[in-house]
């Protein structure tokens, strides 16, 4: 096998696996469609999403996914509003300010943070963090939207973190030095030079960890407390989607109509986060950067 | 990678694909966390007593139990309720038929948090409560203070029960919390001093304080004479008569000493009388 062959060869192994997972994808979605979709000859799409009742057992049954939607939107936003300035600014430490054998710590700590299983963080919400709550602001119950949104917080952190981290890593080094050059402090440098560079990067972490947050099943299930109403504030019970469709889909007769409506559920994440990472591919892009100014 | 390397993995791959079939029995259980402590406790025992025989056991809702028996991915289907019609009829459509199998009784019981000061409620406090139509505590007799009430999901035989018990043409509100097992419902009453939730008999322990119902404590002397109101059987479900090492297992459970383990997990013995059980005639 001459050189060149071996290289055809190579590229087409390579080919081969991309295209493997881009035929399990594709199978995934085609499956998800196929017991999904055929909800809809039953139920209205605008009942579906947007019906305030989900009684899926009940006779006649209700498929109304708004108060789902809503527990699962509010819970994302809110972990992503703690985890944004926690994970960004871990990120900053580690990347630019914390000496060497420090910053070998953090990362570790956070590398083990991304490797907890969810239920494990799913238990200490429930056993720790929800009585703390519970006591500490009188609640009636301490499984709730804020105790949910700080597991997922800890769980999207170690996501933005990380290519928050990589993304800080990238900017040139001449931009700082012009910086420094400048007269500028190593806080001035981090803060109008720094992060402004590589707020695509750090964008692209924060909605990545957004699509985290919003696909997270167990956490949600175990301290989201599975109420599936509006809630009124932030301390009550929220269902969001991911726990209704694992709380529900072991007992939903095959292709039951409550079978499908979950699998239509999953539809509608499937969009969800697909429209996430379209955003942070659009915005990746869009502030790249082009160029570097050396001399 | 050198060649002892790659057979040892060779060697491993194989054992593993073999392994089944070298074990001598297998049974595969699912479903219902009420009857789970009691699959858990029999099958420890049964392993110990028979070498050789590999039981693995998950739980789930009860209505998971039943889908395994129906789709045949398990050997024994846990559940707290009966087998419903539409499960029949789907199981026949596959050739599938279930046998129920009553392995003990067992009471419904709503339970609250120990510093709650009610001791009881009547079926209709209990159904307003649910339904989200009574919502403070003092307007059934206790402290001022909201209720939460804790739901298990539509998964579970004790929800069909308290639906079949208590709801009976009603709905549970949506703000109700549901859980996702008789463990994580425990657990949320034992820290929540506003709660109230319902456990299978087996789960009351320490940490909540079961209520009486109608003015009847569940104990294991009403439940079987069904003084108590939400009385009600535990089964394990089998595809048609079970054979081999699953009808050994299920003799087992039913035997004197498996019926020694559903009293020691706080349930009901098939016979008051059996050994370890609390009732005396």
């Amino acid at each position: 096998m001459n050189r060149r062959q071996k290289e055809t060869a190579i590229r087409a192994v390579f080919f081969s696996f991309a295209l493997v997972s881009i035929l399990i994808l594709g199978l995934i979605v085609v499956s998800l469609f196929r017991e999904g979709l055929p909800l809809f000859r039953h139920v209205s799409v605008k009942d579906f999403l947007f019906g305030m009742e989900w009684y899926p057992t009940y006779d006649p049954p209700s498929f109304g996914i708004w108060p789902l939607i809503v527990g699962s939107v509010i819970v994302t936003v809110l972990a992503t509003l703690i985890a944004i300035p926690v994970g960004v600014l871990t990120a900053v430490y580690i990347a630019e300010v914390a000496p060497g054998a420090v910053k070998d710590v953090f990362k570790s700590v956070i590398e083990l943070l991304a490797g907890l299983p969810s239920v494990v963080l799913g238990f200490f919400g429930m056993v720790v963090v929800a009585p703390w709550l519970q006591d500490t602001f009188d609640l009636p119950t301490g499984l709730n939207i804020v105790n949910a949104s700080s597991i997922l917080a800890l769980m999207a952190v170690p996501t933005i973190a990380s290519i928050s981290e990589d993304a800080l890593y990238a900017v040139p080094r001449e931009y700082k030095e012009a910086s420094y050059a400048l007269g500028a402090t190593t806080h001035e440098t981090i803060l109008r030079v720094v992060i402004p560079s590589a707020l695509s990067g750090i964008s692209t972490a924060v909605i990545l960890g957004m699509s985290r947050a919003i696909g997270e099943t167990m956490v949600v299930l175990m301290v989201a407390g599975g109420a599936a109403a509006i809630p009124e504030s932030l301390f009550d019970s929220v269902r969001p989607m991911p726990a209704s469709i694992a709380a529900e889909m072991g007992e939903a007769p095959f292709r039951s109509l409550h079978y499908q409506a979950l699998f239509a559920t999953g539809m509608v994440l499937f969009f969800i986060t697909l429209a996430f990472n379209l955003v942070a591919d659009y915005i990746s892009n869009k502030f790249k950067e082009v160029g570097s100014g050396t001399l | 990678m050198n060649i002892w390397k790659k057979a040892i993995l060779a060697l491993l791959c194989c054992m593993l694909t073999v392994a089944p079939a070298i074990a001598a029995e297998s049974i595969v259980i699912k479903g219902s966390t009420t009857v789970l402590p009691i699959a858990q406790g029999a099958l420890e025992a049964y392993m110990k007593a028979h070498k050789g025989v590999q039981i693995s056991l998950s739980g789930g809702g009860s209505g998971e139990g039943i889908k395994a028996i129906v789709d045949g991915t398990a050997d024994i289907g846990n559940s707290s309720r009966e087998i419903k019609k539409d499960e029949i009829s789907l199981a026949q459509k596959k050739g599938v038929k279930p046998v129920a199998h009553i392995v003990a009784f067992d009471a419904l019981v709503p339970v609250v948090h120990p510093s709650n000061p009610v001791q009881g409620l009547t079926v209709e406090q209990l159904s307003l409560i649910y339904q989200g139509k009574i919502t403070n505590w003092k307007e059934v007799g206790g402290k001022d203070m909201k209720i939460v009430a804790i739901s298990r999901d539509s998964s579970s035989g004790t929800f069909e029960s308290w639906d079949h018990f208590v709801m009976k043409k009603t709905k549970v509100s949506p703000r109700a919390q549901m859980l996702a097992s008789n463990g994580a419902v425990y657990t949320a009453v034992s820290k929540n001093r506003y709660s109230i939730g319902y456990l299978g008999m087996g789960y009351v322990k320490k940490g909540v304080k079961g209520l009486a119902v109608a003015g009847v404590q569940a104990t294991p002397e009403t439940a079987l004479s069904r003084q108590y109101p939400m009385s009600r059987e535990l089964y394990m479900y089998t595809n048609g008569e079970p054979k081999g090492e699953t009808a050994k297992f299920l003799a087992f459970v039913k035997g004197p000493a498996g019926q020694k383990i559903v009293a020691k997990e706080g349930f009901v013995p098939l016979k008051a009388d059996a050994p370890g059980g609390k009732g005396k005639k």
